[in-house]
């Protein structure tokens, strides 16, 4: 057995498990029916629904063939400036990470 | 006049390689009626193709965006749709290499977390789609004979993901995920996020320290004597029993399996 295997003990996990054991005996393990009462909880909340649609079709744009083609399509619009939550976020340096459109050159 | 082709007679390489990209030549098999060009109607259909990949971003990447803001999120995202087109018609499996090209994005630079917190979200989405399955029983651990819990391994459960960061995710995903307002928040501070659904509500944990070290390992198939060797040695506040209460409270796992003697 090697020298770092010795680190963790057996007596210390199987101390650490009888006492997070007893942590949850403690909090009295759910019976079946207040297990199912939680689970059918979780289940009503669903949210992320949303996400669950993204395979539809993008069937707004386009449809009626009028030659419409937002402007994601439209070449290489680089317009970095940001509304977004980035300048509240303070890297580490103290930058905040506000986004003023970059001085360089745009891609062809 | 393009000659008339017959159905099924598609360029499909050509269509592929035009159908991303505005500079790339209008495949010469898309054709309108009798022959005539369809330049016009191309341009539509691939602007739906692109407008709907990047909208299945935002829907899978919703903190990025609101922390990048609208604007910025679409460039980005038109360029990864561009360069990664999706390999599976399921688009909820989109955007697992977002993270990686937003590592490489030189715009994005100013925001070095942000590729973590992509991380977190699409953990979210896999979680959230992953089977249904019953979490380890906490009584299991207790029948595990005391001298094999250190050669004991845990299965993880479907859903089960983990980001270790150098960065504040949890913080900066939860604010930007369930709150109105987002305060400041100083981001350089080392998070793990462990992502778990043990019922039907996707989880996003913080772990404390030591504890991504020690879910790390038991995810990859280390026993616990090595997860907790691995906890113990990231962090000094590692609290083995503090941890082994996470391993059941949090339903990371759904198996408990002790290794064979002869390993």
């Amino acid at each position: 057995m090697s020298k770092t295997a010795k680190t963790v003990s057996t007596a210390i996990l199987a101390g650490a498990v009888a006492t997070a054991m007893s942590s949850f005996a403690h909090a009295g393990p759910l019976t079946e029916a207040e297990g199912k009462a939680a689970m059918e909880a979780g289940k009503e909340k669903c949210y992320g629904v949303s996400l669950a649609g993204t395979n539809d079709c993008a069937a707004g744009p386009g449809t009626t063939c009028q030659g419409t083609s937002t402007v994601d399509f439209q070449g290489n619009a680089w317009t970095f400036v940001s509304g977004g939550t980035c300048a509240s976020i303070e890297v580490p340096g103290g930058r905040m990470g506000s986004l003023e459109p970059l001085d360089r050159d745009l891609p062809a | 006049m393009q000659p008339h082709r017959e159905r099924g007679d598609l360029d499909t390489a050509g269509f592929r390689a035009a159908i991303l990209n505005p500079a790339a030549e209008r495949p010469t098999s898309i054709t309108g009626p009798n022959g005539k060009q369809a330049v016009r109607r191309f341009n539509v259909y691939r602007n739906n193709v692109t407008v709907s990949l990047i909208d299945a971003l935002a829907d899978i990447f919703p903190v990025v965006q609101r922390i990048t803001g609208k604007s910025f999120f679409r460039d980005m995202a038109r360029e990864f749709v561009r360069a990664h087109p999706p390999s599976s018609p399921l688009l909820f499996e989109y955007g697992h290499n977002f993270a990686s090209f937003m590592e490489t994005f030189e715009p994005a630079a100013r925001m070095p977390y942000l590729a973590d917190v992509a991380r977190v979200e699409r953990c979210w989405l896999t979680a959230y789609h992953a089977a249904d399955t019953a979490t380890l029983a906490p009584a299991r651990l207790g029948e595990i004979p005391p001298d094999l819990l250190g050669d004991t391994g845990f299965a993880p459960h479907p859903a089960t993901g983990l980001v270790r960061s150098k960065f504040a995710v949890v913080e900066i995903f939860d604010a930007n995920r369930n709150q109105e307002n987002v305060g400041r928040i100083r981001a350089g501070i080392p998070q793990d996020a462990l992502v778990t659904r043990p019922g039907h509500d996707v989880a996003v944990t913080r772990l404390p320290d030591g504890q991504g070290a020690f879910f790390g390992r038991l995810i990859a198939g280390g026993t616990l004597a090595e997860a907790a060797e691995a906890g113990a040695n990231e962090a000094g506040g590692f609290d083995i029993t503090e941890a082994i209460g996470a391993l059941i409270s949090t339903g990371a796992f759904i198996a408990a399996e002790t290794r064979d003697q002869q390993d």
